[in-house]
């Protein structure tokens, strides 16, 4: 395949929300240490939450499509900041989508730099502040220089985002409720760039 | 009409807490609360968020107060999202100072952005402070009084709140004990207990009138 249609959208998210059941409780073990324990939880619920609505899509949805309405299941019922934060990812990813039938390399990127862009503008975090933004923005970077094939561009994205996630354990939290411990936080991986990496890594494997 | 006021907490004992507090001196402004999940969890509700701020426009605004992170996150994608965002504004202040401040500045009818600045305790400061040495502009009056405090609790919240709203009525810098009595949250930072002498200052054109006004609010000790 070269490009990526809704239905690829679709399948990326019905295997985010499966993996995020599996991987529930080790997310949520991430955050226990550092913020308020229910990271896994939340987001299960979020994904969940879309696994139920992506029926009501037409049968062939516009990858835009699909990112609109994983984006404001995500906000109306995650109930942690990974629901706004992933919500204006996802609905700054649609908008950047729009109504093409297929994204190519290019507009992968496109949506992907949106996508990061939004969760800058909401969380306010820079590189380094140890959120879900230190395995976005590598992320984004990777599958900018991977070349015109989009399957090589999510694997690089993923690959840069789970390598992303794992060089926030020794930082300090700028951003977020471990952000309140100070050095107490040096040692953990921040569970947001965990999830960005598995949101990625599924990207990846459904194209 | 008067601005709303939203109170958006991961707890929904908490939001209600607030409404109940902020609420005692301000009944005719609408607070409303979006304190936990959609399930009764601890966590913010986008649904909730969008409901109240919906519930508190009366057509002048409505500013939100919030509690931890993500509750500002909740609420900042609200606004993103409603059709007038400009008339709602996230204040940031502490949630359960901040909302009392703004309520009492909302009850006094100040408009959109001198509630926001009254919880975020900005409000302008005196433009002759006492005994700062300052010139007075010209045409300038001031005005002083100095009275013993026999409210049995003190200035506190309540009576704190009518002294603000006294001291706000008039075209004069008002302070007390120094500090800027529009502020409630600079005047029940004093702690002014009962029994104590108290010093009002006031200087600009209705100097006089406001500490006249104010004198009558000790003397009936504050409506207590």
């Amino acid at each position: 395949m070269t490009a990526l249609d809704g239905a690829w959208t679709r399948r990326w998210f019905e295997g985010v929300a499966a993996e995020v059941s599996r991987r529930k409780g080790e997310l949520t073990a991430l955050d226990r240490a550092i913020g308020d324990g229910d990271h896994g939880e939340n987001l299960d619920r979020g994904f969940q939450a879309v696994l139920g609505k992506l029926d009501a899509l037409d049968d062939a949805p516009t990858p835009g499509a699909v990112l609109k309405l994983v984006a404001t299941t995500l906000i109306s019922t995650v109930g942690g900041a990974a629901g706004p934060l992933y919500g204006t990812a996802f609905l700054k990813g649609a908008m950047a989508a729009g109504d093409r039938a297929e994204l190519d390399a290019a507009a992968l990127v496109e949506v992907l730099t949106a996508a990061r862009d939004g969760i800058v503008a909401r969380g306010k975090a820079e590189p380094n502040d140890k959120t879900m933004v230190d395995a976005w923005t590598p992320a984004v970077e990777a599958a900018r220089s991977a070349g015109g094939d989009v399957r090589a561009a999510l694997s690089a994205a993923a690959e840069a985002a789970a390598a992303g996630a794992v060089a926030t354990e020794p930082l300090v939290a700028h951003k977020g409720r471990a952000s309140y411990l100070g050095e107490r936080a040096v040692g953990h991986r921040d569970p947001g760039a965990e999830s960005t990496a598995l949101l990625l890594r599924v990207a990846a494997e459904t194209a | 009409m008067t601005v709303g006021l939203v109170i958006v907490s991961h707890s929904a004992k908490i939001a209600e807490g607030v409404v109940e507090l902020a609420g005692q001196m301000a009944a005719s402004v609408a607070i409303v609360a979006a304190g936990g999940t959609d399930d009764g969890g601890i966590g913010t509700s986008f649904d909730k968020v969008q409901a109240a701020l919906t519930a508190a426009e009366s057509g002048d605004g409505v500013v939100v107060l919030c509690d931890l992170g993500s509750a500002v996150l909740t609420a900042e994608t609200a606004v993103d999202l409603v059709d007038a965002p400009e008339r709602i504004r996230i204040a940031d202040a502490p949630i359960v100072e901040g909302a009392v401040a703004a309520a009492v500045a909302a009850q006094g009818g100040d408009a959109l952005d001198a509630v926001v600045a009254a919880a975020e305790d900005r409000v302008a400061q005196p433009a002759a402070p006492a005994g700062a040495g300052t010139a007075l502009p010209a045409g300038a009056d001031t005005a002083r009084l100095e009275v013993e405090l026999e409210n049995e609790h003190g200035l506190h919240a309540r009576p704190a709140a009518e002294l603000v709203r006294t001291a706000a009525a008039f075209d004069a810098a008002v302070t007390v004990e120094g500090v800027d009595a529009t502020s409630l949250l600079r005047v029940l930072a004093l702690g002014l207990d009962r029994g104590r002498r108290i010093t009002f200052e006031a200087s600009g054109p209705q100097a006089a009138q406001a500490i006249e006004a104010i004198e009558a609010l000790v003397r009936a000790r504050f409506g207590e």
